[in-house]
This record gives structure tokens, C-alpha cells and sequence, in this order.
């Protein structure tokens, strides 16, 4: 009965409870970030308007902090550092992110793998490199002269190493889908190369380009690990929370520097908005995917530009790798397995391991679910505009949050006896929200990016056929986005493994992680064992990236058949886009 | 037009599908951990410790008391307290044991220690009781700020070991040292502290030269001993938590007490208010004082509360209870705040590293 009714009433309006249930499937996603980072966030900025007692004194800690000359000294260095970082990052990535998608140079899934290996590696491994190459008793110490690798050097040299791969999958997704007729219109006119790079390429990676200089950028400025580490007397802003917060557990002061952060965010957003209204789609529904095609002279050179920067990035993981290794640098470098015996550094050694994989699977499945239904939903289809702005703001600011800060807002939000979900903290699924909620940014871009080069003609096609958009959704979009999909989950992934800043706060005895372990073991002196252990976590990850690629290949088989050309079983490399991650 | 069109069930059974995904998602989202029942009262214990003590201490003590057992939450000594006091208005941990003294007074202050008299602790020396009765915390053991100096590149360079603090400050050790910073390390702060209770106002003139010799500050404690055991720089102001056992461990360094005395802080074991296994904690608290826990302390630090005399740990400087200043741990606490911000203007972030 039920049935008929329904089926009349979907006759009569078939849109209806569609957008119905777009509605409420935005305004899930939306409650989900509102949970998982507005709150947190709000409950330890909310700490920066009150004093030591908790009453409210407004803004008269910012105006402390601005009186303090050493606090805001780290303002300009934060900037110089960001910049440094970002110029170099997104130059290098873009680079090597052309080389894999537009040129046909040999062993391309082998430099796409080099290309993320640093996210693999918790952020101690490129410092704990970088002194073993560079410091006073480094290898390579003469390289540098009279300077020293502790300070600015040093943390732009490590922050480039650990952004590079973020930088890197937004651009190759960026790069990866574009219109071949574009190109082939360009040359029958007769169009010169420059001039179709200046054209064609640039406009249409120029949002994705956008969003991996405002991903390097706030990482270099939020992350405290690499420069905790390497970053000898240059203070920077994240230094200054470690400081206020781990140091003094000065949470307001912790808090007003969490606020500043806050400010690259809030601009990006701003720039976000205005590119995205002059953003146009390059794959329309009758797009043919670009293959590139063999040059030689190009695929060299590009050849060349892509080892060079794979060599810095296997010579970073080499001397970790030799790090863990040797018996007692710099003083005995006989090669020992000792330190891999965890068991003799860390009582916990392997839960923390297993710890680690279960937190990072839950991690890549909820959040994938979510940064990808949740772009979708905002990207495509009809449906009110104020609730999409929402998102996307909400999906922007967790970059710009230090993990520091993500973690003691998640204290102050979720251990509170008021909050009825306070039963998730001291579990692991409060480790799995913040994870998801600390590295919700890069995959909606990600997903973004890719949903953005789908013209809208394929959505508007199939509503006025009246199919539902969830079919669309499964049987056109998801598909064509099936590589970015295995990315945005195997980012989430990795960077769970690796995480420290935002899980400092919230682990309990019972979900102890091994990225908690490596530094752990570098703080007391293990700096061999922590390499070890880093190096595990880098061996696993490869191993899951093996798995996946194979997986990936099957798959990418099975739903990207339209990318094919011509005769011939030669499945464009494109579809292989997804054995980036 | 489309099938989906003229079947209702088709549609349904998309419907369907769709929200068995959300579900699924949902009840994903709520999977958490159950921990393993073992019959046994599991407390919570937040620490400080090095990792090597955990397992000894616990195996110690659950021995002692088969009826409990310890869940071990370790991390520095800066992190265990931001997080206690983050999570000041619902406690997570039931005890400490193993955190700074000094760190437990701001803790007391804001009323979320739970007061208990150990059996039999009025046998502990007076400097590891709390004056107030019942006692809201007990020591342990003391852990000291002192110097690791690298012998091999100390040779190299002809550069003499330094007898006391005073000698850090000679031209001879320009950009040789370094030392925690206090405004990220609580060893960096406990190192200021005795210059300033020692030498009173000239401390800062002290800390001018030796300004002008440090190489680096850095934001954790052992980091400088575990520099000047891989020569990375000749001389770390560290404290004795991880340098003895760096120097077991093979690193080329001798552990400097100075002449001049030295500054100190007491890892201590408190109840927290609020606990829910109060019986439990109390035989914590028990077993702490104990001679039994008093002999685990010692194989790792020199000076422990329980009286009488014990050995000198493995690559352990002599010499140690000597070595200890007079100084006020309580005064030193709420001090901390005031004197950090007055070095943070003088030194913090004011030049960039030197070179040799």
C-alpha cells in the first residue's frame, strides 16, 4: 500500500525526496564536522578569552601576546618558513607531478611510489636524517661550510621532504584528468607548446595548484615535529604552542597562537571562493582523456628532473634506514639488528603496532566515506547554497588547526561530564575522529579537485532522464572517481600511522600507537630504535601501497574502461593515476 | 526513459541500500575498544618514568599485590601534566607514580590530589614527605641537573672538563654547550632555578656568559646529553634521568656533578580526587614507600627516599646526595611561572644557532 503511494507521489514529483534526501545526508556530513572540529575547536579557542580561572577577559591575552616581542618575533619566521616551504614544495611537486601525468618517461609507478614515500615516515625521520647527514658529526657536514643545519635550514629542508607528497596527489589528480581535444583543437591551430602549457595546462590545474600551495603552506606553519626536532633557536609559531602547552600548560596563551594559525586558513578559504567561481571543468561529457604521447627529448629531460628529486627524498629514507642499523654512531658503525628488538626500548612495542593498523583502517574507511560523500554532495547537483558553504569551510579549517590544539580541544570538548558522547574518550574511537577530523582537508580537496573536472552536463543529463542522483552517483561519478577514491583512503591511512600531534593527548594505556612509541623512544635516547620503528611503519605502509596498487589495477581494469583510446587493451595511465597513493 | 522509472522496488531497494551504507558507517564510527576482563582492579597509572622502569615497577608491585593491576599511561613530564589539568574536571587517571614534585604542587593547589598516609611512611627521609598530615604526596627518589661532557671530541678540540657551573661560562666552551630550554623543558627549568636560588642576582650575569657559549637550546631534556653522547656538540646540561644509562649504553661521556651543588626535583606517587578505585590506588600508595619499591628505584637513580644506604647505579657519578642544594621545591613551583618568562625575554629565540 505504502508502495503505491509512494510510487504515485515519486510520479507526481519525482525530485522530491531527492533533494529530501540530499538534504539530510548534507546536513549528516555537516553535524559530523560541526562534532568532529567546529566544537573541539571552539572549546580550547574559547580558552583564549578567559583567564587562569576560567572568567572572561576578552581580548586582553592577545594583547599580552602582542606585548611579548620573543612570541611575536615568531610571527615573521612562521611566514618566512611558510613561504621558503611552499615555493620550493609546490614548484618541485608540480614538476614531478607533470613528469607522471604528461610525459611518457620510463618506470613511472616506480617514482610515483619514491614520490610518497615521505608520507610513510613520521615526521622524525627526515630530522633524525637531515643530523645524521648535516650535523656536526654528519656525513656530509662540509657540504654545508660554517652553516648549521639547525634552524631555518634545517626545518625547510625536512618540512619540503614531508609536504611534498600532500602537494603532490592534490596536483597529480589536478593534471591527471584533462580534455585531449583541447590539446588536439590547440595543435591543428597550430598553437606552439609554451603556449598551450600557458593555455590549456595551467587554467586547468590552476585550482589544484591553488589548493597544494595553501596545503604546504599551513602544514609548514602548523606541524611542531620536524621543528621541535631540527629547529634549534629559529621559534616559529608551532614551537611556541609546544612551548606554552607542553612546556608552561599554558592552555590560554596555547590557545591565542592557535588562533593566529587560524588566519591562513580563514584566506584560503577567502581565495577558495574566488577561484572557484572562475573554475571551469575540463572533462566533459563527451571529453576524451589525454594519453600523452612519446617525445623524446621532453620525457628525458623530465626523466632527469624526477630522479633528481627522487634521489633527495631516498636519500633522506636511505640514512634512516642506515640509522637503524648501526650499533652506537657515530662512534661504533658496526651493523647490528639490536635495534629492531623492540621489546628491549618499549614494553608495549608490537600492541602499539597493531594499535596503529586498526586506528589507521577505521580512519581510511570513515573518512573516506565522508570527505568523498561529503564533496560530492556539495560539488554536484542542485540543493541550497548556505548549507554548502558551511561544509566547505568547515572542511577547510582543520589544516590550519595544529594538532596540539585538535587534541586538547578534543579533552575540553569530549571528556567534559556534559557531553553525552564522552564514553568515546579513552577508546580508540576518539583517536579514529580526530585522525579523520586533523586530516579532513587534503582528501576533500582532493575529491573536490576530481569531482570539479566531471562537467555538470552528466548530472543535468541524467536528472531530466529522472534517474535518482544515487545511481548516477554509483554508476557514473564513482566510477570515473574510483582512483581518486583509493587515494583520499590511502592518505587517510598513512597519515593515521604516522600521526603524533592531535593523539598526544588522547590515547589511553590500552591504544598506545607506534607513531606515540617512535617518539617516545627518540625522546629517552633510542634514537636508533625510534629509526627502527619509524622504518617499520615506512615498511608497512609500503606493503599496504603494494597491495593496493595490485587491488587498484584490477579495479581500475573493471571501471575505467571509457579512458581507453583506439584499438588495443592500452589502459590510459591516467586510470593509474590512483597507484599515486 | 528508464527502467527505474516503472519499478517501485528497484527504487526501494536502493533506498535500502543506501541507508544499510549509512548505517554500516554509523556503527563503524561507534567500534571502541573493550579491554580484556582479567578479574583483577585495573587502575590507570599516568607517569613520567623512563620506559625501561615500567616493566620492573609493575612486575614489582603486582607481585606485591596480586589483587591489582597497573595500566601504565607514559609520556613526558610536560604532557602528563597539560593533560592532567586538561582533563582536571573528569579525571582519567587514578595515581600517579613517577612525575615531578614540582609539577604535583600546581596540582595541589587546585585541590585534585587525594590526601592518604601510606602504611609506615614517617619512615622516609624528611626531604620525601609531604609537611602536611595525612600527606598528599610521597617520594620516591631525587633526579638531579648535571653535565655530560664527550671525552673523545673534548680531546680533539683540547677543551678541559668543567668543575662547576661557574666554568660554563669561559670563552673556552663558546658554542660547545647545550641546554634545555625552560620554556619547553621542566630539566631546563629545574637547571635556571638552582642558578637562581644558588647565586641569587648574579645568576643573571652567570647566564649572560653562558648565553654566549650555548650552541643550541632544545625542547626536551635528555636531548643535550644525547647530543654531546654522539658529539654532536661537547657538553649537554641534561639531568641523570637517561644519562647514566647512554653512558651503559657506550656513548664517550663522563656525568659532571658540579663542585657548585646542584638543582633537583622528586618523582613523587599521589592519589588523584575522584578516583573511582580508591582502595586500589591506597595500596599504590602502600607499595610506593616500600622497601621493596624503594630497592626498584634504586637500580635506576642513586637517591631514594627509603633511609639507610644503597648502592650507586651502574655508570652513576658518586657523590650524589652531596651534590644536592638547599633549595625550597614549593617555592620553586610557584616560582616557575615568573622566572621563565623573565629568561624567555632575556635569551629566548633572541639569535640563531652558532656555528663552531
Amino acid at each position: 500500500m505504502r508502495d503505491t503511494i509512494a510510487r504515485d507521489r515519486r510520479r507526481r514529483s519525482p525530485l522530491l525526496s531527492e533533494s529530501v534526501l540530499r538534504l539530510i545526508l548534507t546536513a549528516v556530513l555537516l553535524l559530523v564536522l560541526v562534532v568532529l572540529v567546529l566544537l573541539p575547536v571552539g572549546a580550547i579557542l574559547g580558552k583564549s578569552l578567559e583567564d587562569q580561572n576560567g572568567a572572561f577577559v576578552g581580548l586582553a591575552n592577545f594583547r599580552d601576546y602582542l606585548a611579548n616581542p620573543s612570541l611575536t618575533r615568531s610571527i615573521g619566521n612562521s611566514l618566512l618558513l611558510g613561504l621558503l616551504t611552499t615555493t620550493i614544495t609546490a614548484s618541485l611537486a608540480f614538476l614531478y607531478a607533470y613528469a607522471l601525468s604528461r610525459s611518457c618517461m620510463p618506470l613511472k609507478p616506480l617514482f610515483r611510489g619514491i614520490g610518497l614515500l615521505p608520507i610513510l615516515s613520521p615526521s622524525l625521520l627526515p630530522a633524525i636524517a637531515l643530523t645524521y647527514l648535516f650535523g656536526n658529526q654528519g656525513f656530509l657536514k662540509d657540504l654545508l661550510g660554517s652553516g648549521s643545519i639547525y634552524g631555518l635550514s634545517g626545518i625547510v629542508s625536512a618540512q619540503v621532504f614531508y609536504c611534498f607528497p600532500h602537494a603532490l596527489m592534490i596536483l597529480v589528480t589536478a593534471l591527471g584528468l584533462s580534455d585531449a581535444r583541447l590539446y588536439e583543437a590547440a595543435e591543428t591551430l597550430g598553437a606552439s607548446r609554451s603556449r598551450m602549457f600557458r593555455t590549456i595546462t595551467l587554467p586547468g590545474a590552476r585550482f589544484g595548484l591553488i589548493s597544494a600551495v595553501f596545503v604546504v603552506f599551513t602544514i609548514a606553519v602548523t606541524d611542531f615535529g620536524v621543528a621541535k626536532v631540527i629547529g634549534g633557536q629559529f621559534n616559529v609559531l608551532s614551537i611556541d604552542i609546544y612551548k606554552q602547552v607542553i612546556g608552561q600548560q599554558n592552555f590560554r596563551m596555547g590557545a591565542i597562537v592557535g588562533v593566529i594559525l587560524l588566519l591562513p586558513a580563514v584566506l584560503s578559504f577567502g581565495v577558495d571562493l574566488y577561484v572557484r567561481r572562475r573554475q571551469t571543468s575540463m572533462l566533459g561529457a563527451r571529453a576524451v582523456v589525454l594519453v600523452p604521447r612519446p617525445r623524446r627529448g621532453f620525457d628525458l629531460v623530465m626523466l632527469v628532473v624526477a630522479s633528481v628529486i627522487a634521489a633527495f627524498i631516498l636519500l633522506l629514507v636511505g640514512t634512516a634506514l642506515f640509522a637503524s642499523f648501526v650499533s652506537f654512531w657515530p662512534y661504533d658503525l658496526s651493523l647490528s639488528l639490536k635495534n629492531y628488538d623492540f621489546s628491549s626500548y618499549d614494553a608495549a612495542g608490537w600492541s602499539s603496532y597493531a594499535n596503529s593498523l586498526k586506528m589507521a583502517a577505521l580512519t581510511a574507511l570513515i573518512g573516506t566515506v565522508c570527505a568523498f560523500g561529503g564533496a560530492y554532495l556539495v560539488e554536484k547537483g542542485p540543493g541550497p547554497t548556505l548549507p554548502r558553504a558551511l561544509y566547505r569551510g568547515l572542511a577547510m579549517l582543520p589544516i590550519a588547526v595544529p594538532g596540539l590544539v585538535l587534541g586538547l580541544g578534543y579533552i575540553f570538548f569530549f571528556n567534559s561530564t556534559a557531553n553525552p558522547l564522552n564514553g568515546v574518550y579513552g577508546g580508540l574511537s576518539i583517536l579514529v575522529m580526530a585522525t579523520v577530523a586533523h586530516y579532513y582537508t587534503v582528501p576533500h580537496l582532493m575529491a573536490v579537485t576530481a569531482l570539479k573536472q566531471i562537467d555538470d552536463e552528466i548530472e543535468e543529463a541524467a536528472a531530466a532522464l529522472g534517474v535518482a542522483f544515487w545511481r548516477t552517483f554509483a554508476r557514473v561519478t564513482l566510477p570515473i572517481c574510483t582512483p581518486t577514491v583509493i587515494d583520499i583512503a590511502t592518505y587517510f591511512f598513512l597519515n593515521a600511522m604516522t600521526t603524533i600531534g592531535a593523539v598526544v593527548f588522547l590515547y589511553a594505556p590500552a591504544t598506545k600507537l607506534a607513531s606515540v612509541a617512535v617518539v617516545e623512544m627518540d625522546d629517552t635516547g633510542d634514537t636508533a630504535a625510534a629509526a627502527a620503528m619509524a622504518v617499520m611503519i615506512l615498511l608497512t605502509a609500503a606493503a599496504v601501497k603494494v597491495i593496493q596498487m595490485f587491488l587498484t589495477s584490477v579495479i581500475v581494469a573493471r571501471t575505467q574502461a571509457w579512458r581507453r583510446r583506439g584499438e588495443g587493451d592500452l589502459i590510459d595511465d591516467v586510470g593509474h593515476a590512483s597507484s599515486v597513493a | 526513459m528508464t527502467k527505474h522509472f516503472t519499478t517501485s522496488e528497484r527504487f526501494w531497494a536502493d533506498r535500502r541500500r543506501l541507508l544499510g551504507l549509512l548505517a554500516g558507517v554509523v556503527m563503524a564510527s561507534s567500534v571502541s575498544l573493550a579491554v580484556a576482563q582479567t578479574g583483577k582492579e585495573t587502575i590507570t597509572v599516568y607517569t613520567a618514568l623512563e620506559k625501561e622502569q615500567l616493566a620492573p615497577y609493575k612486575a614489582a608491585f603486582e607481585k606485591a599485590h596480586p589483587d591489582v593491576e597497573i595500566s601504565w599511561l607514559r609520556d613526558s613530564p610536560g604532557v602528563i601534566l597539560a593533560r592532567l589539568l586538561a582533563e582536571k574536571d573528569n579525571p582519567r587517571a587514578d595515581a600517579v607514580w613517577g612525575v615531578p614534585l614540582m609539577h604535583l604542587v600546581s596540582l595541589e593547589k587546585l585541590g585534585m590530589l587525594e590526601p592518604y598516609a601510606p602504611k609506615e611512611y614517617e619512615k622516609l627521609k624528611p626531604r620525601f614527605r609531604d609537611s602536611k598530615n595525612p600527606p598528599s604526596w610521597t617520594g620516591m627518589d631525587t633526579w638531579m641537573s648535571l653535565i655530560c661532557f664527550n671525552t673523545v671530541e673534548a680531546k680533539k678540540r683540547n677543551i678541559p672538563a668543567p668543575e662547576t657551573w661557574a666554568d660554563l661560562a669561559k670563552p673556552i666552551y663558546k658554542g660547545q654547550i647545550t641546554m634545555p630550554n625552560p620554556a619547553s623543558s621542566h630539566t631546563g627549568y629545574m637547571a635556571i632555578n638552582h642558578w637562581k636560588q644558588s647565586m641569587g642576582d648574579k645568576a643573571w650575569s652567570f647566564m649572560d656568559g653562558l648565553h654566549e657559549n650555548i650552541a643550541l637550546y632544545t625542547h626536551s631534556g635528555s636531548k643535550p646529553c644525547k647530543m654531546a653522547a654522539t658529539g654532536e656538540y661537547v657538553i649537554g646540561i641534561s639531568t641523570d634521568i637517561t644519562s647514566p644509562q647512554l653512558k651503559a649504553k657506550g656513548a664517550p661521556i663522563d656525568i659532571i656533578l658540579p663542585k657548585d651543588q646542584t638543582g633537583w626535583d622528586i618523582e613523587a606517587t599521589a592519589i588523584i580526587k575522584g578516583t573511582k578505585k580508591l582502595k586500589a590506588a591506597q595500596e599504590l600508595a602502600d607499595f610506593s614507600v616500600s622497601k621493596e619499591a624503594n630497592d626498584q628505584y634504586n637500580k635506576f637513580m642513586a637517591i631514594v627516599a627509603y633511609p639507610g644506604e644503597f648502592p650507586t647505579p651502574k655508570a652513576y657519578p658518586s657523590g650524589a646526595e652531596a651534590a644536592m642544594a638547599d633549595q625550597d621545591l614549593t617555592a620553586s613551583a610557584l616560582d616557575r611561572e615568573a622566572l621563565t618568562t623573565e629568561w624567555v625575554k632575556r635569551y629566548d629565540g633572541k639569535s640563531e644557532p652558532k656555528s663552531n
